[in-house]
Order: structure tokens, then C-alpha cells, then sequence
């Protein structure tokens, strides 16, 4: 009897300990969206009484510290919202747990999302139904322009005399250019202002992101779709070249002085401060621009990456998947998050507090374009969308990248061809590292 | 009353006391650098010896399910041979070369001046040593807001020296302005340690000796000469060392200040390391390239050391 007694009770203790209340820690970047889910997690922990935990790391430190965490094995993150391009070695090296099994035990469709952000956020290999990922957050680069700015009648007029088309958001990039050319050094209100603001930061993968947004538009493309991995005469291409020298030449003639090394914030900080009528930025600031004292309500318009010279139109891919992380201790609480997130009123609520929804039910809702003055541009952008490289060795790839393109953009050393072919050199090198040929 | 020695050995229990009656000098004394010795070899040793054995294989600390192999001198060969590297190299040398100089000059000249006696004679040495107590990575930050083309104050500064438009120069964006960029901020924060040291050497010269100087004529330039700068030559060079050491491993403040650019112009050897083991992820590579520079550093100070010692001998 008192076996059976220690037996029911050791069964009791063990069925009570598997539905108790557990400390989760969700890893992710610092910023707005961040505050976001914050919000939106209290819904999350008064259901299933786990208690959420947040970890958040500048942009620029982002990656050094969320890799070194989940290449060194550690648990100090249960769910990790990691960036796109980690997602392949974080499937080949384990370090974030596949969710096949439990989408399919939880009826959880992966055609049920915005099909760029699967690709880009959940898949490795790239088109293949393997998911490490459930996308979390959509985000894209696109532009933000002084609306205020293009509606005075003076500028119109001396804008339509000087290039014989209306001032009104660019359908090409040698559009944009002329724009940011008018605008520089112009004085507005008593303020000089500047063209535009663009990425050029070197540390992290600023200028990467950058040159790629405008690059994919004049043909650039990463490797050879018949032959993987070979890169000679796409990556360099004639096309790719003259996107390059574009960038340089946006770079030099309509920055505001001293942007040699900007990202998101700064260019946050260049447009709320009114110093520029354009800027490139993720999707993810427009929110924070349409409330804004300065900038704020009908002084802001969006617009999606415009065309270049062969009328290709695409966009930088951004925003993040959320993943159980391989080495922590609580895969089966860190999978109730991810189930409860992928619901489809909470992913109507993350878009109400301002995180992009990847949820097709959400961005495809007859309302939702026109539920913020940003939405269509967002959609518009997903719809254009291509990534970096999302390779194991994706770390070192972008760090060649960033060495060649700020050398060429920024410090003005070589040519763009010499930039690209020393790109080309370096990504066979790692590639051939990985041995991939 | 007995004497401390034979209260100790009248407390000390006599199984203990019989215990180390058995040992001799020789043991008692390896017991005491024992624990010393064991932190070294945990924390210094250890690590360098593995450090040396990564050098020579292709290991990635994010691959851990590929195989180590062995690979060699060949990750020392390829450090060597990358263009890169010296690049790398050249930019500390120049960042090196040049702090030091402009921090032994400025810091000696400020010593002399502190070291005689006037008025708020320690307000201004409290004044001059601010720099120094700040957080480098607060320093970088507030520089580039000095550094900035259309309101910082530097600018601003030069502009109002030469006349130049304060928005036509970008200190931290451009490559013939940047490196020195750097130095500059190096120099406004580590002067004063140079400084105190530079003091704690004239402060050490005794009086009488400038005392004879003057009964024998000795102009000041002469007393200089042949006196002060001998006599505080050794601090001076100590001073050296340690801002030779200090600037050959810097990281933070140019991180802050320019993030190695604009290209590579302000990549220094730190920051290249750091770049090929903590962003590349290449450690069996970054390793040797560590071994390099910790032989590079400890045979450059090994010299200087000796040198040191022979100018304190003289």
C-alpha cells in the first residue's frame, strides 16, 4: 500500500512539475518592436502562466552577441528571434531546434504566411520544407520622404522647371538621385538640408544592406542560377558594377556631412531632425515616424524601392523568425510561445502594436492596407523582397562585403569593379573553405 | 613573557606542528607559490598553450559538428601573406608611432610645468588627469559628437582657426583625416597617465642636486640637459611601455569612433582579430594571428625592457 501510495504520489509530482509555471527568456534585438512584444507577451504569460524574460541587444552588437550565445552552447536564451541570415547555420551546426513536427502536430501551415518571409525566415535549405523558424517579424527596406516638403508650390515649380516631371516620389533610382540632388544643401525654414540619407555603416552589415537594396534592381545577382556558388560575371556583372558606382555617387553628392558611418538610428535621427527630404530605412521605423512630433502624420509619405534602368524593382529583406533555441532547457514551454504567437488574433494584435504580422490572414485582410498611411508601401516592399546570403559561412561573407563596399562607397579607394572582383575573390575563398566546389 | 614565535608554536595543535617539523624550506616555500603558480598556469599558461595548439588546425568555435584538422603552419602562412594583415599592421604602427610621441612630448611638457610651484598648482594637475579617469567607450561616443561636421565643436574649432566651412570635413569619414582622428582623442585622454609619471620622475630628483648645478654656473637649458632629462629618463621610458602595450591591444575607442573605417583605414591589429574570431568565426586562423602579435608584443617589450634596465643602471 505504501508503494502504491509513493508511486501515485512520484506520478503526481511529475505530471505537476511538467505543466509548471516556467521562466522563459526570449532573445531578439533592441528596438521598438521589441517593446511590442513585451506588450503583447503579457497576454501570453496570463494564459499559460510561464513568465517571459527578455533579452535585448543593440543592432550593431546584435549579432556578436547572440551568435557567441548560441555558438557557445548557451542557455541563457530559450526563443531566439534571430536574424534572417543565421537561420542556415543554425540548422547545420543544431543550434536551433527543426519545427516540423510540432507545426504539423499543432496544425500550424506554413502557406498560412507571407511566402518571402518563409523562405527568407524559416527554410533551410533555401525552398525546401525544412522550418527552424516560425516568421515573427516581416521587415523590408524601403524610404521615407518629406511629404510637407514635395507639397510647397515653390519647390514644385522650380523642381518641375529644373527636370520637366512633377516633385513626387521617384519610379526610378536616377529619379531618387535628382531628387536628393534638389534637396542638398538646400535651405528650408532657415535650415540647410540634405538629399537623402542612406546606410553606410562599417561594422556591423550597415553598408551591406545598403548597396544590396540598390544593387538587386540594376541586376546584380549572388551566384549563377544554373551553376551554385559560381559568382564570376553576376556578382561583378556590368549591371552590378553601375549599381555600385550608383551608390557611391548618392553617397558623395546627397548625404548630410559626416554620414560616413550610419545605420538605422542615425538615419532615424537624420530624418525625425528634418535634415534630409529621403531616407532608406527597414519598414520596421515607419511606425515611430507617423507618430513623430517633427515629422509626424501628413509630413511623411512611404514608397518601395524604386525601379532601375532595366525597370527590375527589388527590396533588402529584413525582420527575423522566432526559434527554440537546441540548447535550452525548455523546449516544450518555448514551443507554447511559439504555438500561442502563431494564433491569428495575436498576430492581429503584434500589426495593432506595431510588429510587421508575416500572417497572410493579417496582411491580406481587406482593411489592412489601408490601416496605417505605411501599410501599402510594406506590402508593396514584401512583394519585392531578396536576401543576403544565409549560408553557414554568412558571418564571413559579410564581412568582405562590408570591407569592399565601404572601402569603395565611404574611404573612395579603387573602382567598383575593382570592389566586385575583390568580392568575387573573397566569397570563393570562403566558399571554397566550406567546400563547396 | 615568551616571544610571539613560541606563542604560535605553543597553539599550533601537534599532529600539525609534528606535520611541517617534517618539511623542509624548500617545501614550505612551494606551498606558499603553489596556489600562485596554479593560478598562472590556469589562467595564463593554459589558454596559451592552447591557444598555440588551435593555431594549427582549421577549427571553427560555430561549427562544432565539423572535424578539426590539423593544417600545420598554414594558417600562419596565410596571415602572413594577406595584404590585409599589414595593412592592418602598418595602421597600428602609424597609430602607435604617433600617440606615443605626441603623448611622451605634450605629457613631459606638462609635468615640468606642473612640477614648479604656483597657484592652484593641484586644481590644474586635478584638471589635467580628468581625461584619463573617463570610460573609453564614453570617450569615443562624445568625441564623435565632437567630431560631427555640422555641430561639433572641433569642427567648429578649426574652422574658426582656418576659416574652412565646419560641414566641408569629416574627421572620422575621411581616410586622410581619420587615423588621425584617432590619435588625437588617444592623446586628450592618455596625456595625463604619461603626465603623472613624468611627474613622479622629476619629484624623485633630489633639490641638492640642482642646488650644486647653480653654485656651478649651470644655466637652466644645461640643468635640463644634463640633469632632469637623465634622471627622469627612466620614468619616461616606463611611460612608454605601458602606453606601447596599452595602444598595440586598442580596441574601444576606435570602435566607438570609427568602427575600423572608413574601409580599413583605422583597422588596427585589435580589431582585425577581433573581427576574424568573433565575427568570422575563423578560430583555428585567429588564433595564430594572436600567437603573432603576442610574439610580436613580447619580443618588442622583452628589447625595450633590457634597454630600460640599462638606462636605470647608468
Amino acid at each position: 500500500m505504501n508503494a502504491r501510495l509513493m508511486v501515485t504520489s512520484a506520478a503526481l509530482a511529475l505530471v505537476a512539475g511538467a505543466a509548471q509555471a516556467e521562466d522563459l527568456t526570449l532573445c531578439w534585438a533592441a528596438w521598438d518592436p521589441a517593446n511590442a512584444l513585451i506588450e503583447l507577451s503579457k497576454e501570453y504569460e496570463a494564459q499559460s502562466g510561464n513568465t517571459m524574460h527578455f533579452e535585448f541587444v543593440p543592432w550593431t552588437s546584435f549579432a556578436d552577441r547572440m551568435l557567441n550565445e548560441l555558438n557557445s552552447g548557451g542557455k541563457l536564451c530559450d526563443l531566439m528571434i534571430g536574424d534572417s541570415q543565421w537561420i542556415g547555420g543554425a540548422a547545420e551546426n543544431g543550434q536551433y531546434i527543426k519545427l516540423n513536427d510540432f507545426f504539423d502536430a499543432n496544425g500550424i501551415k506554413m502557406d498560412d504566411f507571407i511566402p518571402a518571409t518563409v523562405t527568407g525566415y524559416a527554410e533551410w535549405p533555401k525552398g525546401t520544407p525544412n522550418y527552424w523558424a516560425l516568421p515573427a517579424f516581416g521587415d523590408v527596406v524601403g524610404w521615407t520622404y518629406r511629404k510637407d516638403w514635395f507639397a510647397r508650390p515653390e519647390l514644385q515649380a522650380e523642381f518641375k522647371e529644373k527636370y520637366a516631371r512633377d516633385l513626387a516620389p521617384p519610379a526610378t533610382f536616377d529619379e531618387l538621385k535628382q531628387i536628393a540632388e534638389f534637396f542638398q544643401n538646400r535651405d528650408i525654414d532657415g535650415k540647410t538640408v540634405y538629399g537623402a540619407s542612406i546606410y553606410t555603416e562599417r561594422g556591423s552589415e550597415g553598408i551591406t544592406m545598403g548597396v544590396m537594396d540598390v544593387l538587386y534592381s540594376f541586376g546584380f545577382k549572388y551566384d549563377n542560377p544554373e551553376k551554385p556558388y559560381d559568382m564570376e560575371g553576376f556578382v561583378n556583372s556590368e549591371s552590378a558594377v553601375k549599381g555600385l558606382e550608383f551608390y557611391k555617387s548618392l553617397y558623395d553628392c546627397c548625404v548630410p556631412p559626416g554620414s560616413s558611418n550610419g545605420y538605422m538610428g542615425e538615419g532615424v535621427d537624420a530624418y525625425k531632425s528634418g535634415q534630409v527630404a529621403l531616407q532608406m530605412n527597414f519598414a520596421f521605423t515607419w511606425p515611430g515616424f507617423n507618430t513623430d512630433a517633427n515629422v509626424g502624420g501628413d509630413k511623411t509619405g512611404y514608397f518601395a524601392n524604386p525601379a532601375g534602368p532595366n525597370g527590375d524593382k527589388f527590396a533588402q529583406l529584413g525582420g527575423q523568425g522566432i526559434s527554440v533555441v537546441a540548447a535550452s532547457d525548455k523546449q516544450d514551454a518555448a514551443l507554447t510561445y511559439i504555438k500561442w504567437f502563431a494564433q491569428p488574433d495575436v498576430q492581429a494584435k503584434w500589426w495593432k502594436l506595431g510588429g510587421y504580422s508575416a500572417l497572410r490572414a493579417v496582411v491580406e485582410d481587406p482593411g489592412f492596407a489601408t490601416s496605417q498611411p505605411y501599410a501599402q508601401t510594406f506590402l508593396d516592399s514584401m512583394a519585392i523582397v531578396k536576401d543576403f546570403w544565409a549560408e553557414p559561412s554568412y558571418a564571413t561573407l559579410m564581412q568582405s562585403s562590408q570591407k569592399w563596399f565601404h572601402d569603395y562607397v565611404v574611404a573612395g579607394n579603387g573602382t567598383a569593379k575593382e570592389a566586385l572582383d575583390g568580392l568575387v575573390a573573397d566569397w570563393h575563398a570562403t566558399f571554397e573553405e566550406e567546400g563547396k566546389y | 613573557m615568551p616571544d610571539p614565535f613560541q606563542r604560535v608554536a605553543a597553539a599550533t595543535p601537534p599532529k600539525l606542528a609534528h606535520q611541517i617539523r617534517g618539511l623542509s624550506d624548500r617545501t614550505i616555500a612551494w606551498l606558499f607559490v603553489a596556489p600562485t603558480i596554479f593560478l598562472l598556469l590556469a589562467v595564463n599558461i593554459f589558454p596559451l598553450l592552447w591557444t598555440i595548439r588551435l593555431s594549427l588546425t582549421n577549427f571553427r568555435t560555430n561549427r562544432p559538428n565539423n572535424a578539426v584538422e590539423w593544417v600545420g603552419i598554414e594558417n600562419y602562412r596565410k596571415i602572413l601573406t594577406n595584404p590585409d594583415t599589414w595593412a592592418s599592421l602598418q595602421a597600428t604602427a602609424h597609430f602607435l608611432i604617433w600617440t606615443i610621441t605626441l603623448q611622451v612630448l605634450i605629457g613631459f611638457t606638462l609635468a615640468y610645468l606642473i612640477n614648479k610651484k604656483f597657484r592652484s598648482n593641484d586644481l590644474w594637475t586635478t584638471l589635467i588627469v580628468l581625461p584619463m579617469m573617463l570610460s573609453p567607450a564614453v570617450v569615443g561616443n562624445f568625441w564623435t559628437f565632437l567630431y560631427q561636421p555640422q555641430i561639433g565643436l572641433f569642427n567648429y574649432f578649426i574652422a574658426f582657426l582656418t576659416g574652412a566651412d565646419p560641414a566641408s570635413f569629416s574627421m572620422i569619414g575621411e581616410v586622410a583625416l581619420a587615423p588621425w582622428a584617432i590619435i588625437i582623442v588617444d592623446t586628450w585622454m592618455w596625456t595625463p597617465f604619461v603626465m603623472l609619471i613624468c611627474l613622479a620622475g622629476l619629484r624623485s630628483i633630489p633639490p641638492s642636486i640642482y642646488e650644486a648645478a647653480e653654485c656651478d654656473r649651470a644655466s637652466k637649458w644645461r640643468q635640463f640637459w644634463t640633469i632632469t632629462l637623465p634622471m627622469a629618463l627612466p620614468f619616461l621610458m616606463l611611460a612608454v611601455l605601458f602606453r606601447g602595450i596599452e595602444n598595440f591591444k586598442m580596441f574601444d575607442l576606435v570602435v566607438q569612433l570609427t568602427g575600423g573605417g572608413p574601409g580599413a583605414t583605422t583597422q588596427l591589429t585589435s580589431i582585425d582579430l577581433k573581427r576574424e574570431a568573433f565575427e568570422k568565426w575563423r578560430t583555428g586562423y585567429a588564433s595564430a594571428y594572436a600567437v603573432i602579435l603576442f610574439v610580436t608584443v613580447f619580443g618588442l617589450a622583452s628589447i625595450y625592457v633590457k634597454a630600460l634596465n640599462k638606462v636605470k643602471d647608468r
